[in-house]
């Protein structure tokens, strides 16, 4: 692995922040910001500044939104740094809302092939041995394409990274004491859709965890408060958020979400059907749509993650595929986690196409679009992974590939 | 309900268990799903003698007691209370029971505002469809393989602006109405904790296990 090191120090003019700040949120949102903008003192060094506060916030140059829909929200992913999440900017995939639960009245049931069916406290939870864990949550869902104006946040924004905090479920497993012959357990969530989906015993025993905190504080009501279940590595939906029980059985509950939904219809006929596991994929944050670049050195940054371990390597071409070298993985590389890769660029102001294409340690290699088509027909719905790339004009507009993800279709892709 | 109720394929499906590789298991690389066509009953009881979920259950951590003694035994009251999941064997299914004919207007009145006057969709998912098993629109009759999956999910879930608010009556005339609106029983059909297990839907057999892991090609 190469490793450099990049100085980079550029004073911004208050002019260069505003039409910034304006390029990069759009109108309504600066316009929002300048007020504040408008109250700064032009010379910080004549007028004493606010002392400190309860509560921090961003500053007023700084605006990063997800962008929601009825039922989601994207992670802006263009605008982060490192690999961790803010939680509110952590996307969301709801599919009842959000609860509004009081933790003293919280409660979690664990019941079925069990020795002793036992309700715990949120309190419960937290007495037991804390474990902490950096890891990525994507949901399946995760593509759009079809058009060539999709930032980073659009085209994959469903995926984010947190340092969750809870108890492994192995241990309050072995508090209630498990009967053989439990195979899968169903977790299910307090929200209007009562949420259900079956887990496996041995992800249950190997690193599933009930996680209550996010970041360093309580989880936000949107990610799964007081308590919800975190299975790394895996599809976010099975990952079931408001834990409100877990009933243990022999067999899988043959629930919705892994019956009509979240099955993969393949090409022959049949569907793919608990396919958990998210597979390696890489995609570069900036240079990305909507951004103009001038010719020049430009580090070319992304974030790369793997549901099956660590990644191995992101390959990255500046010349549309035609070769490939390695990037720079900032370290630690850790398991079923986002890492930030990076790669310096000199772009000399001719047209290309700058790519991405990442490995992880099972030698797995993130495929094209064509290839998952022609693996599983052109019916498939979730876990797509496809290399993407940036086209870049002449005039340094950037653009998303088409060409790479099936071309040009309709806006609802 | 006796075993012997059951259809032969629902009994197989009750064999469908995680067979663990151990020394991939920690890597998560798990569970090829055996479903044994001619030995599901001797596979149950094989497993359950073996003891296949206790297998799995690994060591404590280091310094861990046996039992913290942390929460409360749960009372059977709570228990019945949350317990709402069915299973495709009807484990769930409460007394109760409903026709198409009984569930049409509950359809009119709470579900066709979303899904269309005939389950052809609108503002949510189409629910009743000609395609044939596979193809595309998916819908109830050629893509959802177990019947109890409707009671379930509309009991616990419909309709979205007032879930949970249906009747045992209700949900069961919902059950039975989209399942005679998508040509899989009879019109008149009475739809029970007996009956539903055993209606055989038309994808049933089109969902295979997760193969992506078997080799590092795109699946």
């Amino acid at each position: 692995m190469r490793t450099y090191e990049v100085h980079m120090s550029k004073r911004l003019s208050r002019r260069t922040l505003l039409s910034s700040v304006a390029g990069a949120v759009g109108g309504t949102a600066a316009s929002r910001a300048l007020p504040a903008l408008a109250q700064t003192p032009t010379d910080t060094t004549r007028t004493r500044g606010p002392g400190p506060r309860t509560l921090g916030m961003r500053s007023p140059f700084e605006q990063p939104q997800r962008d929601p829909s009825p039922t989601s929200s994207r992670t802006p992913l263009q605008d982060l740094h490192g690999t961790i999440t803010p939680s509110d900017l952590h996307f969301e995939r709801h599919h009842g809302g959000i609860p509004d639960i009081d933790p003293h009245e919280y409660q979690l049931l664990v019941h079925g092939l069990v020795d002793r069916p036992t309700v715990f406290s949120l309190d419960d939870l937290k007495r037991f041995p804390a474990t902490s864990r950096i890891c990525f949550l994507e949901c399946s869902g995760n593509l759009r394409r079809g058009r060539e104006d999709l930032s980073p946040q659009l085209l994959c924004g469903l995926t984010s990274q947190t340092e969750w905090t809870g108890v492994r479920l192995a241990t309050v497993l072995r508090e209630v004491g498990v009967q053989p012959p439990a195979a899968w357990l169903l977790a299910e969530g307090q929200d209007a859709a009562v949420m259900t989906r079956s887990i496996p015993m041995t992800k249950a025993w190997d690193d599933a965890l009930i996680v209550y905190a996010q970041n360093g504080e309580p989880l936000r009501p949107a990610h799964g408060y007081p308590a919800r279940l975190l299975l790394p590595g895996w599809e976010g939906n099975s990952s079931v958020k408001w834990l409100r029980r877990i009933d243990i059985g022999n067999a899988p509950f043959m629930t919705r979400e892994e019956t009509s939904r979240y099955t993969d219809p393949l090409g022959d006929g049949t569907a793919r059907q608990f396919s958990f596991i998210m597979d390696a994929r890489s995609v570069i944050t900036s240079p990305s749509y909507p951004q103009t670049l001038n010719p020049g050195w430009h580090e070319i940054r992304g974030i790369a993650w793997s549901g099956r371990g660590r990644i191995e390597r992101v390959e990255v071409s500046i010349d549309g595929g035609s070769t490939w070298e390695d990037s720079v993985l900032q370290t630690p590389v850790l398991p079923k986690a986002h890492v930030r890769f990076r790669h310096l660029w000199n772009w000399r102001g001719t047209e290309t196409e700058i790519v991405s294409r990442a490995t992880d340690e099972t030698g797995y290699i993130q495929p094209t679009f064509d290839a998952l088509v022609a693996a599983r027909g052109p019916r498939t719905r979730y876990h797509q992974n496809p290399v993407t790339g940036w086209r870049i004009g002449t005039g340094g507009q950037v653009r998303l590939s088409l060409e790479r993800l099936g071309g040009r279709i309709g806006p609802r892709a | 309900m006796a075993v012997s109720d059951l259809e032969p394929d629902l009994i197989v499906d009750n064999a469908q268990c995680v067979c663990v590789i151990p020394d991939v298991m920690k890597h998560s690389r798990l569970m090829i799903r055996a479903v044994c066509c001619m030995a599901g009953l001797w596979l149950i009881g094989v497993l359950g003698m073996i003891g296949v979920g206790a297998e799995q259950q690994p060591p404590a951590s280091e310094g861990h007691p046996e039992r913290f003694g942390l929460g409360e035994p749960a009372s059977m009251d709570l228990i019945q209370r949350l317990d709402i999941d069915v299973r495709p064997d009807g484990t769930g299914l409460p007394e109760g029971s409903g026709t198409a004919a009984a569930g049409a207007p509950v359809y009119a009145a709470r579900c066709a505002s979303c899904h269309g006057p005939s389950g052809e969709g609108a503002t949510a998912n189409q629910l009743v469809g000609a395609a044939p098993v596979g193809a595309s629109p998916a819908t109830i009759g050629n893509y959802w393989p177990y019947a109890t999956t409707l009671f379930d999910y509309i009991r616990r879930a419909m309709p979205t602006n007032a879930p949970g608010s249906l009747s045992t009556a209700e949900v069961y005339g919902l059950t039975a109405w989209l399942l005679a609106a998508n040509g899989i029983i009879d019109t008149d059909a009475d739809i029970n904790a007996q009956t539903l297990p055993l209606v055989r839907m038309p994808a049933r057999n089109i969902f295979v296990p997760d193969d992506r892991l078997d080799a590092n090609t795109v699946r």
